[in-house]
């Protein structure tokens, strides 16, 4: 086993303890969920094509958008940055694996079965999750289908999976750097990671702990989030964001380090402010923590309280501003060329700060009275969620192709995969700010006919943006079957960086003995 | 056995995979274990797939350190995963600790007649103050509270009914019965014990590495038999159960999950016990006991965490 991978299929893949191999896993059984995740999306926005209830039931409509959300969030956008994660950390700081490779295996097989358990809940009896993917008490507890439970505990398990995920990556990177390679030589990549596994294992367990005390509220009797009892419903809201905004920027922060890989190669310099990105990410996270009622403005808190949350959100602007300043003078004057992964970069840079944009109209508490629980705040979480993290996975996807599997991916096919991505996002998500503003709000199956127009335009969107999906899919089955095979151990003329002096493709070992780096 | 340069990076592994198993059996059974109508059985052969992989996942963990293949640097990796798993579990009493504070010091003034102060200003009408302040009439949001909100309209027709008494420091002259007091003397001494051992250890005398940590197994058992005589006392003589409301609701979640908690460092610790016998661990090399030992005294600072907070501070 030294020299290379299993011959046998499933022995390879199932019994796996290599970086690489369970690194692939996460990557396609993300792709898989994004494709999932995605046909939910089409359903919703086919039955709002047209205002009018056409295609599904009201019941069914809720379900959609719960099981959207969660399977977006949960079983792609994550599980992807961990393949990366797990791809490309041991390559980028010199080590021969990630820390603890056993439970690396293990924290990924656990993710099939937890979605398993929660995709079955559509088809038992009651149907599955229908409280939205935030799953606000009482209607996730009192109101709830008996299903619910299947779902608190398929969260506890997928938990516990990125919990020894995170453990794994973060003891790897105190542990598992090469000789030479200090903390601020780390790539801006692994940085984000590491700071992301610090969030990952601080909020998991307040995530846990929400969903325990759901648990008891339905089946024992406890009154957490009943007034009666002596509880409070805003309990679970605090609970649930004291998790939830730590967990955006487990989100986007991964995809801050993969536009930082991205944009400095393709600009053939330097990243502008390495230090100061650095700071800015650890700031980002550490604010993420003393903000999250901000997702509460309209729920009745004290005036102290809103405007706390409101002036403590704002300040996230700041670390986030460094940022953006970075990659854009990071592109000043460098030698750019537009490949794939530097046109999703970009999208991402631009895209992602519009996004910010409307972040902070939803900072202002007094004019998140008017926004709140609206389309707005869909299209603003639509511009950090897709053209932040999914673009920015995209982009990944394309820089780190060649170097995995040695084959060159088709360039013309991916700048089309961009161009109707961009285009599409655009279409798609651009109308739902309008819809918002003008007062439709969000999770509903149907609307008044005033928003019809808009509808009509963002649903055009969405299905040519998962069309899109479906070219990306295309190249990227096609480029590992039959792509133009390259032995360049650089692949990318401006790409710099341990991973970068491996040959291509990387070997099934890689950095048995450590390199010393200077 | 490969060994990838100076870091061993092991063979592959059906025990990973067999653990996803047996963890996605348990949450499918549990799930349909709680709901109406259901039973255990799904749940309890999960349970079996997860004791049965793991007591082979640690036998191979020891045999690889028995055969000397387990550098320096994969025993930091070791350190390092119990240090941050142990923080993940810190947060998890966290959310609850946050939550108890939240209810006591906000929820109950709030649902008490309140809700005026702060959320509304100046300029909000009386009919709206009224209607956020008489939703639960004469509630007295004094902590402990042993009348809820739901008793103050329904009366006897409530759901949730408080207990006749709460779990509090009951006075200097009634000390000697309090359970809390005595949990609180057993675990601090166990704490010490295990210490005691520890350092025992370190010297090389294995006798008595072995009777400090015996006895720390026992006084952990101790707790935990005290600890169910309390929950008896509570729900047989106090009316004190998971349906009075949120007192009843954050006591036994805090100090059960508390409970949890020891239980599963007791076993750790037993484990080490009998390996201990078998002649496991030496001076230098004795993670597994060391990673016991450190859970242990997390799980002791949250008691004291617990013992302030629930019971004396009320």
């Amino acid at each position: 086993m030294a020299h290379g991978p299993s011959q046998n299929f499933f022995s390879r893949w199932l019994f796996s303890t290599n970086h690489k191999d369970i690194g692939t896993l996460y990557l396609w059984f993300s792709f898989a969920m994004f494709l999932l995740g995605g046909a939910f999306a089409m359903i919703i926005r086919a039955e709002l094509f047209q205002p009018g209830m056409q295609l599904i039931q009201p019941e069914f409509f809720n379900q959609m958008t719960t099981m959207h959300g969660l399977v977006m969030v949960f079983g792609a956008i994550m599980p992807a940055f961990v393949g990366l994660a797990n791809w490309m950390i041991p390559m980028m700081i010199g080590a021969p694996d990630m820390a603890l490779p056993r439970m690396n295996n293990l924290s990924f097989w656990i993710l099939p079965f937890a979605f398993a358990i929660l995709v079955a809940t559509l088809f038992m009896e009651g149907g599955g999750p229908n409280f939205g993917w935030t799953f606000y008490a009482p209607l996730s507890t009192t109101y709830a289908p008996d299903t619910v439970n299947y779902f608190i505990f398929g969260v506890h398990i997928m938990g516990a999976s990125s919990i020894m995920g995170s453990i794994n990556i973060i003891a790897t990177v105190m542990n598992m750097r090469a000789p030479g390679m200090t903390y601020m030589k780390m790539p801006l990549f692994v940085w984000t990671w590491v700071i992301t596994a610090f969030l990952l294992v601080a909020v998991m367990p307040v995530l846990a702990g929400a969903v325990t005390m759901m648990l008891m509220d339905i089946n024992f009797g406890t009154s957490f989030f009943d007034a009666a009892g002596g509880g409070d419903p805003v309990l679970f809201q605090h609970v649930f964001w004291f998790f939830g905004h730590p967990e955006v920027y487990i989100i986007i922060l991964p995809a801050f380090g993969v536009v930082s890989q991205i944009i400095p190669t393709f600009s053939r310099k330097p990243l502008f402010g390495y230090s100061s990105m650095v700071y800015a990410t650890a700031s980002i996270a550490f604010l993420s923590f003393i903000v999250w009622a901000h997702h509460m403005f309209t729920v009745g808190m004290p005036i102290a309280g809103e405007l706390y949350f409101m002036y403590a959100t704002m300040l996230i602007a700041v670390p986030t501003g460094v940022k953006v300043f970075n990659w854009v003078t990071t592109m000043y004057k460098g030698a750019l060329t537009f490949e794939t992964p530097m046109l999703f970069s970009i999208a991402f840079v631009i895209l992602f700060t519009f996004g910010g944009f409307t972040g902070m109209m939803l900072s202002i508490a007094a004019a998140d009275t008017q926004y709140h629980d609206t389309y707005f705040v869909v299209a603003h979480f639509h511009y950090v969620m897709v053209a932040g993290a999914v673009f920015s996975g995209t982009a990944a996807v394309y820089y780190w192709l060649p170097k995995w599997c040695g084959k060159m991916y088709d360039e013309t096919m991916g700048k089309l995969q961009f161009w109707i991505a961009f285009i599409a996002f655009n279409i798609t998500f651009m109308p739902q700010h309008f819809l918002g503003l003008a007062g439709m709000p969000r999770r509903y199956s149907d609307y008044g006919l005033q928003f019809a127009d808009w509808n009509m335009v963002s649903s055009i969107g969405a299905f040519m943006y998962g069309g899109a999906q479906l070219l990306f899919l295309f190249n990227v089955i096609r480029t590992i079957g039959w792509g133009k095979p390259i032995d360049d151990p650089k692949v990318w003329e401006g790409a710099e960086g341990l991973e970068w002096t491996l040959p291509t493709p990387a070997p099934f070992h890689t950095f048995s003995t450590p390199p010393i780096v200077k | 056995m490969s060994t990838e340069g100076s870091y061993y990076v092991p063979e592959q592994s059906k025990l990973p995979l067999a653990a996803a198993l047996g963890m996605g059996t348990m949450a499918f059974g549990a799930a349909s274990w709680v709901i109406e109508g259901g039973t255990s059985t799904v749940f309890l052969i999960g349970t079996a797939i997860m004791a049965a992989v793991m007591y082979k996942w640690w036998s191979i963990v020891i045999e690889e350190n028995t055969q000397g293949i387990v550098s320096d640097q994969l025993k930091y990796s070791y350190v390092l995963g119990m240090y941050w798993f142990i923080f993940s579990e810190l947060m998890f009493f966290v959310c609850f600790f946050g939550s108890l504070f939240y209810v006591r010091v906000l929820v109950g003034p709030w649902l008490g007649g309140e809700a005026a102060i702060g959320v509304f200003d100046d300029t909000a009408t009386d009919a709206a103050i009224a209607n956020a302040t008489h939703l639960w009439n004469e509630y007295d949001p004094t902590w402990p509270p042993l009348i809820t909100p739901d008793q103050t309209v329904n009366a006897e027709g409530a759901k949730f009914v408080g207990p006749q008494e709460a779990m509090s420091f009951p006075g200097w002259e009634r000390l000697g019965s309090w359970l809390p007091l005595y949990n609180t003397i057993v675990l601090i001494s166990s704490s010490l014990t295990v210490d005691k051992a520890h350092h025992a250890l370190k010297d090389g005398n294995r006798q008595a590495f072995i009777r400090w940590l015996g006895l720390t197994v026992f006084l952990g058992g101790v707790f935990l038999v005290l600890q169910a005589e309390e929950y008896v006392h509570a729900y047989k003589e106090l009316g004190l159960t998971l349906d009075s409301g949120i007192y009843g609701t954050t006591f036994f979640l805090l100090t059960g999950f508390h409970g949890a908690h020891v239980t599963l460092g007791t076993i750790m610790l037993l484990i080490s016990f009998l390996r201990g016998l078998k002649g496991h661990f030496n001076e230098t090399d004795h993670f597994g006991f060391e990673a016991a030992a450190w859970y242990w005294h997390f799980v002791d600072v949250i008691w004291i965490g617990l013992f302030f907070i629930v019971y004396v501070f009320d």
